[in-house]
């Protein structure tokens, strides 16, 4: 477990494509501080946004005190990318030499890429790159464990899961799964959301290094 | 994202709501009865919940054809004594504005609500539209909340304020209030509403008689409200007392200027002026602060509305006011990259124009992108090499296996089999997409909702002057009832001759699969005789044709036996949006036999991925050859159909 971050403010980024449900996770981890007694602000967008777009979300943690839902620049504490590139660009503006950073390795290529007109970094250098710029990078492939929870599309919460399994964040797990259960009214959905979850705590907790 | 907290019945519990979930549940709370819109980002969600949760709070809720039949419906629930929200984003205000300019006037009856979102930086719009201004138009008053438990709030307030002027009120959200989310404490559910009944002495009338009269109620509600303002407790000063520097803020812009204050070390020089009711200005308690300060300095979002009509207070007041400086839009100090009112405001702009304004240096942003690395620490060495690592930006595209990517790709193909400079007119949807890289770069117009059949429509009328290009308007299914009828009945009356395309994918897609008439289903989820579009059209006397675009050989030919015609048409390219089709259909594997794939030595120039660029057809460097990533293929098979190779197999579809 890492050590707690103590801040007044906690802001934790959750960045994504649109589509890979960035603000599903979001919800998880501002539902449960919540639940904690915890005051919150989230910013993100949905629409057209979900059409293969670069996505973000901003959580922002308080102890009751009210402010706005987006995070200036340089002062992320916690970003937990659904993408690797995604990871980057997030960084480079919202990160600092203190940012810990949760990442799934699953790329996702934009259109330019597709049609060969630019490259898609490799994921060494992207992890090389973003290993210089944050305190702490966790990353492992979230899709392939959320094949093993029964869908590769539930990443987000694996990722959520392993963001819920370092301890950075002073929310309980029962929290986060009583969100999760709330989200969830059908059953099949709530028990794959949970599985997911499970697996993304273990996950974390294996790759042994926090 | 959970309705759960919207329909919990326990007063006090703290939740975490959307901006549009606390405004569901401030109507709920407000005893609303009838809630009524069009679906829009950045408010969609308002109406969806409110629909889900009819049966169960005894209101009536629907999605409207459009804004201003949202808003008609809202107003008629108003004068038989209903309280009413209509939900809509700017540009459903404009199609609603002639409405709501004559209700203003009739006055209304129970609490008439406006909830209107605007999108700063338009992240799910055509445009950054401030809806104050029509609002002011419209003489109707407008409350602005700063955060997600205040939407709550204010629209409770809206509905009493409302009530007691006799007058539609505004509740203006930014979609930092929309799809922000923030804890909201639960407040009580009242008791079931009473009959509706319009009563026998109840009039809501505009008189061409005696516009006068009418027009001095509108002023005189409007000078009430103003006065109520003062009490307002949206409305409240932060700050040491006599402060010579000034913020007068709405919206989340208030809490991104508290923020830089606090990060310029501020707090004790400079009072926050946060305003909850922005027009009409609650002049006194402006005008109290005004008096003791200096320098103000404006934080809102995208026109500078408050800025104008605080300087205009100030500018009638200056023997009491005394001399002062103004910072805002106005003067170029609060602004993005993009300039003055030109997308959202954050805590940095905020912190730049503060600084600038108090005389302080800006803080360095700790962000690595400024320090890269270990040459940051040392700004001798000038500046820092560019990071070497790029960051591609992604363009928006069309969804894997969306339809609309085989309807661009059959119009694409068919006009330039015709060879006659035919081209595109656009709309408002997902396939708005069209204008780009994803659509081919088809649309050669593109403005609001409708405008693809009357632009169609009128180049087309050009005929008679010698044109004789080829047109296609592109529009969707919900739009099309929306706004293209009255359009199509012109075309026929008027003799146009063009291709109208309806993208059918069976729902309103771009703001999150609400229903429409053409569904069977209403807002409410009961079930209801579907209007065909074929029906509508069938009914105008224009004729008709229908295809699936996931057939694009066919479609192609179709797009290129019509456009011979050179005569008014509608095709009807039908086919379910992917999103929702990957819910309820066990998906086809859609993947790249490595065998017959021949690369780059085939000569299709990567066709699938390339060309055709669905997001799902990607290459596979290592291999040199193609691949489909089956984490995002929706398994349509339309690639199988354009691979020369037939090397994309499709396995188990139907």
């Amino acid at each position: 477990m890492a050590e707690q971050i103590t801040d007044q403010t906690i802001n934790v980024i959750i960045a994504g494509v649109g589509g890979q449900g960035n603000v599903l996770a979001s919800q998880i981890v501002a539902g449960a501080a919540v639940k904690e007694g915890l005051t919150v602000a989230v910013g993100e967008t949905f629409g057209a946004s979900q059409r293969g777009g670069s996505v973000m979300s901003h959580v922002r943690i308080t102890r009751g005190r009210e402010i706005g839902p987006l995070i200036p620049r340089g002062k992320a504490d916690l970003v937990a990318a659904l993408e690797p590139m995604e990871c980057l660009r997030v960084l480079r503006v919202f990160g600092n030499k203190e940012t810990r950073v949760i990442m799934n390795e699953h790329p996702n290529y934009p259109i330019s890429v597709l049609q060969g007109s630019t490259a898609y970094p490799s994921l060494d250098d992207l992890k090389a790159e973003i290993g210089k710029l944050a305190r702490l990078i966790l990353s492992f492939a979230a899709t392939d464990v959320a094949r093993q929870a029964g869908s590769p599309v539930a990443a987000n919460v694996v990722l959520t899961g392993a963001l819920a399994g370092t301890g950075l964040l002073p929310i309980t797990l029962d929290s986060y799964r009583r969100t999760i259960t709330e989200l969830f009214t059908d059953q099949a959905a709530r028990e794959l959301n949970l599985k997911a979850f499970d697996l993304g705590v273990r996950e974390i907790r294996d790759l042994n290094k926090i | 994202m959970s309705i759960t907290g919207v329909r919990t019945d326990q007063p006090g519990q703290a939740v975490l709501l959307t901006g549009n979930e606390a405004v569901a549940r401030g109507a709920l709370e407000a005893g609303v009865g009838f809630a009524s819109s069009y679906p829009g980002s950045p408010t969609a969600e308002v109406l969806s919940i409110l629909g889900r949760l009819a049966a169960e709070f005894n209101l009536y809720a629907e999605w409207s054809i459009n804004e201003i039949v949202a808003l008609e419906g809202a107003a008629a629930a108003s004068f038989a004594g209903v309280r009413a929200l209509a939900v809509m984003k700017p540009d459903g205000l404009n199609v609603a504005a002639d409405f709501l300019t004559t209700l203003s006037m009739s006055g209304t009856g129970s609490g008439l609500v406006i909830f209107v979102g605007d999108d700063p930086h338009a992240h799910s719009s055509i445009k950054e539209e401030d809806s104050r201004y029509l609002a002011r138009l419209a003489h109707v008053p407008v409350l602005e909340p700063a955060t997600v438990a205040e939407a709550k709030e204010m629209v409770k307030a809206a509905f009493e304020l409302s009530e007691t002027l006799q007058h539609p009120v505004i509740v203006r959200g930014v979609t930092r209030i929309c799809h922000a989310s923030g804890k909201v404490t639960l407040g009580e559910l009242p008791p079931r509403k009473k009959k509706p009944f319009f009563g026998k002495d109840q009039r809501f009338l505009t008189d061409p008689g005696a516009v006068a009269i009418y027009h001095q109620r509108q002023e005189e509600k409007l000078r009430r409200a103003a006065e109520m303002g003062e009490e307002m407790p949206f409305n409240r000063y932060e700050g040491p007392a006599g402060a010579e520097l000034l913020v007068i803020g709405c919206g989340p812009a208030f809490l991104y200027a508290r923020e830089a204050v606090e990060i310029l070390g501020l707090t004790d020089r400079a009072g926050l002026l946060k305003l909850g009711l922005t027009w009409p200005l609650p002049e006194k308690l402006v005008l109290g602060r005004l008096r003791s300060a200096k320098k103000v300095i404006f934080a809102e979002e995208i026109e500078p509305v408050l800025e104008e009509n605080v300087i205009s207070l100030a500018a009638r007041h200056w023997p009491a006011v005394g001399k002062l400086s103004f910072y805002g839009k106005s003067s170029g100090h609060v602004a993005g990259p993009g300039g003055p009112g030109i997308g959202e405001l954050n805590v940095d702009i905020m912190v730049k124009a503060l600084a600038a304004v108090a005389g302080l240096p800006v803080p360095e942003p700790a962000a690595p992108e400024l320090i890269a690395g270990e040459g940051a620490a040392s700004p001798a060495q000038g500046p820092p090499p560019f990071a070497p690592v790029p960051v591609i930006d992604r363009e928006l595209a069309f969804c894997p296996g969306c339809p609309h990517r085989a309807s661009f790709w059959a119009v694409r193909a068919a006009l330039e089999l015709d060879g006659r400079h035919g081209f595109v007119t656009g709309d408002i949807g997902c396939y708005t997409l069209g204008l780009g890289r994803t659509g081919y770069y088809l649309l050669r117009t593109a403005h609001c909702m409708g405008a693809s059949v009357g632009v169609a429509s009128g180049l087309s009328k050009l005929a008679r002057l010698g044109f004789s290009q080829p047109v296609v308007a592109m529009i969707g299914d919900s739009t099309f009832f929306h706004a293209a009828v009255p359009a199509l009945i012109d075309a026929r009356y008027n003799q146009a001759r063009f291709l109208c395309v309806v993208l059918d994918n069976g729902t309103t897609a771009m703001t999150g699969h609400q229903p429409h008439p053409g569904m069977g289903v209403n807002a409410m989820g009961e079930k209801v005789p579907a209007v065909a579009i074929e029906e509508v059209v069938a009914g105008l006397g224009i004729p008709f044709t229908i295809q699936d675009p996931y057939d694009i050989k066919t479609t192609t030919r179709v797009v290129y036996d019509l456009l011979q015609q050179n005569r008014l048409h509608v095709l009807v390219l039908r086919r379910e949006c992917a999103l929702v089709a990957a819910r309820k259909t066990k998906k086809a594997r859609v993947y790249v036999d490595q065998e017959r794939c021949l690369g780059d030595a085939c000569g299709c120039m990567r066709f699938c991925s390339r060309v055709f660029s669905c997001p799902a057809c990607i290459w596979d460097a290592g291999a040199g050859k193609a691949r489909i990533d089956e984490t995002i293929c929706t398994g349509c098979g339309v690639c199988a159909a354009n691979c020369p190779q037939q090397a994309i197999i499709v396995e188990g579809v139907e």
